[in-house]
C-alpha cells in the first residue's frame, strides 16, 4: 500500500491574491453579497435611528456648547467615514493594480460616489456647527482644508474613472490617484497636532481614555456603528448591482457576436 | 435652544442624503436584477 495514500493531506498555503480571485467569480461573489446585504441593512437602520434619538433627546447639552453639540452625532461619524472609506478605496486600488482583481476595479468605483457623498455631510455639518461656534462658516485652517482637499481627490476619482471609453484605462488611472491621494489620510489625522488649528483635537483614540462624557459618547458610539453599517450597505448594494450590470453588458456583447 | 437651526438643518442633511443614497441605490439594484433575469436564467440564484 503506498504510505503517500494514508496520510492526511495538508491544506495549501494559498497567496493572499489567490484567496482573492475565489470571489472574482461573479455568481459566487453575487451569492455571498446577497447573503451578508440584509445583515448590514437592517442593523445600520436600527443602531443609527438607536443613535441619532438618542443623541437628538436623552444625551444632555453640553455645558459649552450647548445644543449645538448635538450636531456631534452626524459630523463625527460622517468625518470617520471619509477618512476610512477613502483608505478603503484606496485598498481597493492597491489590490486592483497589483493582483489586478476584478472586482476591486468596481469596489473601488463603487465606494468613491459614497464616499465623496458622506465628505460633502461631513463638511457641510462641520460648517452648521463651527458658524455657533466659531463665529464663521468656513476657515482656512489644516484640518477644514485637508478635508476638503479628501473631497476634491473623492470627485477626481469618480471622473477619472469614468473618462476613458476604455474601462480598463479608467480603473488604473484610478487606482493611482486613489493611492497618491491616501497621502492626504495622515495629513487630515494629524493636522490638529501638526498646525494650530480652529478645529479640537481628537476626543477619542486608540491608546488612551476618552475625554468626552460617557452621557454624550454612548450615542456618538451607537450612531458611528450605525451609520458605518449603512455605508457598507450602500457600497455592497451598489457593488452587486454593477457586477450584474458587467455581467448583463458581457452576455449582451457575446449574444450580438454570435449573432 | 438658541442652536436649533444649526441642529436641524444638519440632520435633515443626513436624512437627505442616506435616503438620496438609499433610494438610487435600490433602483438601480432592482433594475439590474431584473434585466440579468431576463438575460440570463442562471442568474435567479446569484440575484
Amino acid at each position: 500500500m503506498d504510505a503517500s495514500s494514508t496520510l492526511p493531506s495538508l491544506p495549501a498555503r494559498r497567496a493572499p491574491g489567490r484567496s482573492l480571485h475565489r470571489f472574482a467569480n461573479p455568481g459566487r461573489f453575487l451569492r455571498l453579497a446577497a447573503r451578508v446585504q440584509p445583515w448590514l441593512t437592517w442593523p445600520a437602520l436600527l443602531i443609527t435611528a438607536a443613535g441619532l434619538l438618542g443623541g437628538l433627546f436623552l444625551s444632555p447639552a453640553d455645558y459649552q456648547q450647548g445644543d449645538a453639540v448635538r450636531i456631534m452625532y452626524v459630523h463625527v461619524p460622517a468625518a470617520w467615514l471619509a477618512s476610512s472609506g477613502y483608505a478603503a478605496l484606496a485598498a481597493a486600488s492597491f489590490v486592483s493594480i497589483v493582483w489586478r482583481h476584478p472586482l476591486a476595479d468596481l469596489a473601488a468605483a463603487e465606494i468613491g460616489p459614497v464616499g465623496a457623498a458622506v465628505t460633502a455631510l461631513c463638511l457641510a455639518t462641520g460648517s452648521l456647527w463651527g458658524k455657533p461656534m466659531w463665529g464663521t462658516w468656513w476657515v482656512w485652517d489644516a484640518r477644514l482644508t485637508s478635508v476638503l482637499v479628501l473631497f476634491f481627490l473623492y470627485v477626481g476619482h469618480m471622473m477619472l474613472v469614468r473618462a476613458f471609453d476604455d474601462p480598463e484605462r479608467g480603473y488604473r488611472a484610478g487606482a493611482i490617484l486613489a493611492l497618491i491621494g491616501a497621502v492626504d489620510l495622515p495629513i487630515i489625522k494629524y493636522s490638529v497636532n501638526w498646525w494650530n488649528t480652529l478645529h479640537q483635537p481628537a476626543s477619542i483614540t486608540l491608546t488612551g481614555a476618552p475625554t468626552i462624557s460617557g452621557s454624550l459618547l454612548w450615542p456618538l458610539a451607537l450612531s458611528t456603528l450605525g451609520i458605518t453599517l449603512g455605508f457598507w450597505a450602500v457600497v455592497t448594494a451598489r457593488l452587486r448591482a454593477a457586477v450584474m450590470e458587467r455581467r448583463i453588458r458581457g452576455l449582451l456583447s457575446a449574444q450580438a457576436a454570435a449573432a | 435652544m438658541t442652536h436649533l437651526p444649526y441642529v436641524v438643518a444638519s440632520y435633515s442633511l443626513f436624512v437627505l442624503l442616506a435616503l438620496g443614497l438609499v433610494v438610487s441605490t435600490s433602483l438601480r439594484l432592482r433594475l439590474a436584477t431584473r434585466r440579468l433575469r431576463a438575460i440570463d436564467p442562471r442568474a435567479k440564484d446569484a440575484a
